[in-house]
């Protein structure tokens, strides 16, 4: 083994990575903040809470999520070998389940009697209203108008799991607009209310707390490995929208300088168009969502939409500890086009009977070069965050097929 | 001494409540909030907010979100912004312009550049809505040295723990939040604000301003027997949007008089 870095040591006292993160949240959210963080610091090592997160984790969401040779995909790239790590086998249907699990259970410990979420294609907003149904707790989703249209089947989702749904309408109806909203109703019920947040971003302790729930994805996998092939993965490879499912099977990992981190972000019709969601690859530093993180933003500092045709990735924000590792260089940050995940989700159920979520598929595009790239006999372990049903229609619409 | 110090040092010798009167530049383009800027002063406002727009105001209620969209539609950006606060100098001297936005426009311009560009386009203060004291090291330094006021927003959520932290490193005065809510939202009650700007201005040794809520002149005149000045921006806006300048001014200049004849 390598000896260890100080990768995994963040964030500091300050909510900071490296200069990225930080509590950027009106004042009157700011003991909220600090009363969650405390609440947090106190129950995450308790041996009552990780045992409830632990057995919820078996029994009500699935873990350990099993991992996968995916030999026929394997041999169609002709190089390295592939594993998936297949959270998309969770409850629900995504890695998503894992962090809104961690979120509901401290919000019972903190004696908050409603929560709040913000989703964009709607997965997040499916989890939180299944955790929260299942634990009694009233439970209300804010979601762009525009996607309310589009993702039907989540909207009815959520409310045959006693949800209430609010389509957003301000800004531009989007899920950035969602979360301006979820914040809003956070300011105005400051006291009995949890936020949910859906992504490793918004102020501290979000994206550490987040991150730390979502890690059960990267200690599973990490031992899974050692166990199956007795040797670490070469490359690590997930796909970005908030970082999320990323951040949780890169953390386990960041001390192993040998095994390369590859996270892969949204390109939608490209990089060098204005239609991508790729916040490191074509944005820079600047302050949304109580954060400071790599934006998708003009010239003045005004927030652009995010474009993908995967709607979980379409965020114009990234979370801040992908910044940190991205400027020091652990981590690297490909992207992937729309076409190159329609084609990849095609081939993922043509070749191996997984129907991948059009997120994962954007990191199987760029898995696909990595295996020619560290060749054979190297290992590249993929998450398979998320499961394709969610997608089917939008991608027969895309490929032009009537249903 | 400064422009935002003289003015509530004027109205507290004339035993007068202030009125702050706030404006979205470029709502619903540059030429109209100018006239709106010298339309307000004349109407009685003590001190002008002018609202820099920013694609996710996540403080704001609905009329000010509005507002910043119909300005950056129209093509509004904080150079504009500036642009505006230069212009009103030229024939206004004397009414405070404090600048109110959201970090991530005043981040992109430069912390420094920002407040450079500020002092020289003659505004005195900055509101940063979602800058807590815990992150603004970088916009307050320059502030300081270039002698602008930064004004925090304290709420019903500051506890008497917190509310030292929040109110250090301030001038000018002080913005408290009536009501846990985002702006446009109801009221909060007359006796409970009374003890919070108390609470604050012992705390600051500042001159405690109340927004969020009020709508009507009588709220006017009942926050301003307990506060130092009266905040209002929603209803002006929405005046603005709906009925034109000539009845968003009257609307001002019945505030200004219902604030300044409170106590
Ligand atoms: C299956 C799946 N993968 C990925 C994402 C993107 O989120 P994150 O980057 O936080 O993992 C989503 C978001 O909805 C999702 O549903």
């Amino acid at each position: 083994m390598t000896a260890p870095n100080a990768f995994s040591k963040y964030p500091d006292a300050k909510g900071l990575f490296g200069e990225y993160g930080g509590r950027y949240v009106a004042e009157t959210l700011m003991p909220n903040i600090l009363a969650l963080e405390a609440a947090y610091e106190a129950y995450k090592a308790d041996p009552a809470f990780v045992k409830d997160f632990d057995d919820f984790s078996r029994d009500f969401v699935g873990r350990p999520s099993p991992l996968y040779f995916a030999e026929r995909l394997t041999e169609a790239f002709g190089g390295a070998d592939i594993w998936f790590k297949r959270d998309e086998l969770n409850h629900t249907g995504a890695h998503k389940i894992n962090n809104c699990l961690g979120q509901v259970l401290l919000a019972r410990l903190m004696g908050k009697t409603r929560i709040i979420a913000e989703t964009g294609a709607g997965q997040h907003g499916v989890a939180t209203a299944t955790v929260a149904a299942r634990f009694g707790i009233p439970c209300e989703v804010f979601m762009g108008a525009t996607d309310v249209e589009r993702q039907k089947p989540n909207v009815f989702r959520m409310k045959l799991l006693g949800a209430k749904v609010h389509a957003v309408t301000s800004g531009r109806g989007t899920l950035k607009d969602a979360m301006n909203e979820a914040l809003r109703d956070w300011v105005t019920n400051p006291d009995d209310t949890f936020y949910v947040i859906g992504t490793v971003a918004g102020p501290h302790p979000y994206p550490a707390m987040v991150r730390d729930f979502q890690s059960v994805i990267g200690r599973e996998a990490r031992a899974q490995m050692l166990d199956r092939i007795g040797r670490l993965p070469d490359a690590a490879v997930a796909c970005i929208g908030g970082g999320s499912n990323a951040m949780g099977l890169f953390h386990p990992f960041l001390e192993d300088e040998s095994v390369r981190l590859i996270g892969v972000e949204a390109a939608g019709k490209g990089v060098d168009t204005p239609d991508h969601a790729a916040s490191l690859n074509g944005g820079r530093p600047g302050i949304l969502h109580g954060n400071r993180t790599y934006l998708l933003q003009d010239e003045d500092g005004q927030i652009l939409e995010g474009h993908s045709i995967s709607a979980g990735l379409d965020y114009p924000g990234i979370g801040p500890e992908h910044a940190f590792l991205h400027d020091v260089g652990r981590a690297e940050y490909r992207h992937a086009t729309d076409a190159e995940a329609l084609e990849m989700f095609q081939l993922c159920s043509s070749l191996e009977g997984i129907i991948p979520a059009l997120e994962p598929a954007h990191a199987l595009a760029r898995v696909r070069d990595l295996a020619t790239e560290l060749g054979k006999g190297k290992t590249i372990l993929m998450n398979m965050c998320g499961r394709g049903d969610k997608d089917v229609f939008s991608v027969a619409s895309a490929l032009g097929v009537e249903l | 001494m400064t422009r935002i110090s003289d003015t509530f040092a004027r109205l507290k010798d004339q035993g007068q409540a202030g009125f702050v009167a706030y404006v979205m530049a470029g709502d619903p383009d540059a030429d109209t909030t100018l006239e709106m800027m010298h339309g307000l002063a004349e109407a009685g406002a003590d001190v002008i907010e002018l609202g820099a727009p920013f694609t996710d105001p996540m403080a704001d209620g609905p009329p000010i979100q509005r507002a910043a969209l119909r300005a950056l539609k129209s093509g509004m950006t904080l150079k504009g912004v500036l642009g505006l606060v230069a212009r009103f100098r030229e024939t206004n001297a004397d009414t405070p312009v404090v600048i109110m936005g959201y970090a991530n426009p005043f981040h992109a311009m430069g912390w420094e550049a920002f407040v450079d560009a500020a002092a020289k386009a003659g505004a005195d203060g900055v509101i940063c809505v979602d800058l807590p004291p815990e992150e603004d090291a970088g916009l307050r330094e320059p502030m300081e040295r270039a002698g602008l006021s930064l004004i925090r927003l304290a709420t019903p959520t500051t506890d008497d723990g917190r509310l030292p932290e929040v109110v250090r490193n301030t001038s000018g005065f002080v913005y408290y939040v009536s009501t846990t809510g985002v702006t446009g939202a109801a009221a909060g009650e007359t006796a409970v604000v009374g003890a919070a700007v108390d609470r604050v201005r012992e705390a600051s040794g500042l001159p405690v301003a109340v927004g969020f809520g009020v709508k009507t002149q009588e709220r006017a005149r009942e926050i301003g027997r307990v506060a130092d000045a009266v905040v209002v921006g929603s209803a002006i806006v929405d005046e603005l949007a709906q009925q034109g300048v000539a009845a968003a001014l009257e609307l001002a200049s019945g505030l200004a008089k219902a604030a300044h004849d409170a106590r």
